[in-house]
């Protein structure tokens, strides 16, 4: 292993950290805007199979099809979803942009579902509207992606984890470091423009199994994106708002309500009762799932076993084909079949994603951070409930909006200072001849997350976090590599950290509670839309600390109707009048 | 004598087992470690195979799916099973 290894110095109009779904979009099309423009993609593993759809994905869950939605419906449902939370300009740039990106990926080669006449085949699993269209062969994904970045040149380094952005003398982004995971090599890549596209925080939380590797996301997706956009002085939204998912006890993947619901699936509690009305994933119907646990009603399950043989393989066949599909075996493994058993599901681990919640880097509809030259496009991204589509869309924003910038301007000059520092800093544990493994590190940081973090906040938990996180920043200083792969698992470790203190001090600053378990405060227990109408955003201010402050929501572009605007708080079954439960038992 | 800090490595079961008989990595295949997200693969130097190196499985199947000659078992982590 090489102690005093080379640093790789390269230069490029634009940089897109993250080859999962939106980054080789970013990518495909900042060279479609301008075929000019040297384009380099940086993974952490191989953008073959890398993030979140490694082995493709069982569907759309927001697609705004013509003929089943427009896009002034979808942007009401997720800002009534999201409870009015939401910079609507940002959901409906997505929304009117979502078609667009379908028949690309279609023309590419994406299989989605069709019906006789040739038609998307629609089906609904949303409270209101009709967004989900299934792709029964969507395990293809990533090879359709890596195609198209051959086609369009695009430059590809794999197994790179960057770790720091730089910045110029005015503040935006003029590079990305970082270091290769096999060899050690230190890589300092001049940009004009710079996309993070790296997922979502998914190792923040343990997983209830305490299996480190066993979390819902990709756990290469450790939140670096998160961490680098903070460091570079980027405003981060709504941390508070975590990601928080129904999924299968153990195997920790997706149950899938999404995939079984249309079919005639649904969440059901230990009587095998349906309890709540919608599956689509909700902070609401987090909290509903979390009660019926609670309560004395749970286990929770995915119930399928009143469906017919012919529904439930095709159920089968899609589930245990896409996505995540050790699922079957996990099946097998505890004799669960879907005709005679229900699927015994449980809460996930917290994490930050704007995918599935509200977590994410500030972004605006051009997918441009609060930082010039950095753009932010994924799970990463604060545009809420955005998706695997949502990701590919606003991953085209991304590298439209980075080629332009890359195309008007020239490159500025590199702070020696900070290459010099960062160096230092990522080589310190291959330097020390004993000390803390990574993954222990990461294992009892992770096991505070939960001891502390995990919903419901309790403010007195959430204060002596802060401290077991400062005491965890000091363990950084003694961790110990022994090759280049650990010290990507120690670079992940303060990713973690970082995450984890955000986590706490973006839900100590909300002083209400929203958006149902996902920031249920037990010492607020009440929405307060009078101070707490509003965005929640945190920065590294100009002396290192973290700083939280109020943004007012943007004017709606689509208003809400007073009599809509509490609709998914009326997630849980009516209870059965005495004369329906006669019916039911003759 | 001053206390020597010492680190112990412990045992996990591997979830990912490969056929000797199937891998051909010795003749320069790669394709497993590859297109691992976790690069957790390698290739054992006693036998010119691939094998699994660190307990870092996400159970997410590219190594059994991409491998050419079906050399490659995922097995779900003993934690979960």
């Amino acid at each position: 292993m090489p102690h005093r290894a080379d640093t790789l110095e390269s230069e490029y109009d634009v940089v897109v950290v993250g080859g999962g779904t939106a980054g080789p979009m970013a990518a495909i099309k900042a060279k479609e805007r301008n075929p000019a423009l040297r384009v380099l993609l940086l993974d952490k593993a191989h953008v073959k199979r890398s993030g979140a759809i490694s082995m493709g994905m069982d569907g759309l869950n927001n697609a705004v099809v013509p003929g089943y939605a427009t896009p002034e419906q979808y942007t009401k449902e997720i800002t009534i979803a999201n409870d009015g939370i939401v910079n609507q300009a940002t959901v409906y740039a997505y929304a009117r942009h979502s078609f667009t990106t379908i028949e690309e990926l279609d023309r590419w080669g994406v299989k989605f579902e069709k019906d006789a006449n040739g038609d998307y085949a629609m089906r609904k699993v949303h409270h209101m509207g009709t967004y989900v269209l299934p792709m029964p062969e969507g395990h293809d994904v990533k090879k359709v992606l890596y195609r198209q970045l051959k086609r369009a040149r695009v430059d590809i380094t794999n197994r790179i984890t960057a770790t720091r952005l730089l910045t110029a003398a005015d503040g935006s982004v003029n590079g990305v470091m970082g270091f290769d995971s096999r060899t050690a090599a230190f890589h300092v890549i001049r940009a004009k423009a710079v996309v993070l596209a790296c997922g979502a925080a998914g190792r923040l939380g343990l997983p209830a199994s305490g299996y480190l590797m066993g979390t819902y996301e990709n756990p290469t997706n450790a939140g670096d994106g998160y961490v680098m956009a903070y460091h570079a002085g980027a405003e981060l939204a709504n941390l508070e708002c975590y990601q928080i998912n129904p999924l299968i006890k153990d195997y920790n993947g997706p149950a899938c309500a999404y995939v079984a619901g249309p079919m005639g699936g649904y969440t059901a509690n230990n009587r095998g009762e349906r309890f709540i009305e919608c599956d689509y994933w909700s902070g609401q119907m987090m909290l509903e799932f979390y009660q019926e646990l609670q309560g004395g009603n749970g286990p929770v399950f995915l119930k399928l076993n009143h469906l017919a043989e012919e529904t439930i393989s095709t159920i089968e066949t899609i589930l245990h084909s896409n996505e995540r599909p050790s699922r079957g075996q996990f099946h097998a493994g505890r004799g669960t079949d879907y005709r005679h058993q229900m699927v015994e599901m449980h809460i996930s681990e917290i994490g930050f994603c704007s995918g599935h919640s509200a977590s994410g880097v500030y972004v605006n509809e051009r997918a441009e951070t609060s930082v010039p030259g950095l753009y932010a496009a994924g799970d990463m991204a604060a545009v809420p409930h955005n998706y695997m589509l949502g990701a590919f869309t606003y991953g085209w924003f991304a590298g439209h909006s980075a080629a332009e910038r890359a195309t008007a301007l020239d490159f500025s000059a590199v702070d020696a200072e900070q290459v010099a520092r960062e160096r230092a800093r990522i080589y310190a544990p291959l330097l020390r001849d004993h000390g803390l493994p990574a993954l222990q590190v990461e294992y009892k940081l992770r096991r505070f997350v939960n001891d502390y973090l995990q919903p419901p906040k309790v403010t007195r938990k959430y204060e002596i976090a802060l401290d077991r996180f400062a005491e965890i920043g000091e363990d950084l200083e003694h961790l110990h590599a022994t090759d280049a792969h650990e010290l990507m698992r120690c670079a992940e470790a303060s990713v973690i950290r970082d995450c984890a203190e955000m986590a706490a001090r973006a839900s100590l600053f909300r002083t209400e509670s929203r958006w149902g378990l996902y920031h249920l405060r037990v010492d607020y227990p009440e929405r307060n839309d009078a101070e707490w109408f509003c965005h929640a955003h945190l920065k590294k201010d100009e002396f290192g600390r973290m700083s939280h402050f109020k943004r007012p929501v943007e004017p709606y572009i689509v208003p809400i109707a007073e009599q809509e605007k509490d609709a998914y708080d009326r997630l849980r079954v009516a209870p059965k009048t005495a004369s329906e439960k006669t019916a039911a038992t003759v | 004598m001053a206390f020597q800090p010492r680190s112990i490595a412990q045992l996990s079961e591997a979830a990912v087992t490969v056929d000797l008989d199937k891998c051909i990595a010795h003749k320069g295949c790669t394709v497993c470690i590859d297109v691992c997200p976790m690069d957790i693969l390698d290739i054992d130097p006693q036998t010119g195979k691939a094998f699994m190196k660190r307990d870092e499985c996400w159970y997410c199947l590219p190594c059994q799916k991409d491998c050419p000659t079906g050399a490659i078992h995922v097995a779900i982590p003993y934690l979960l099973r």
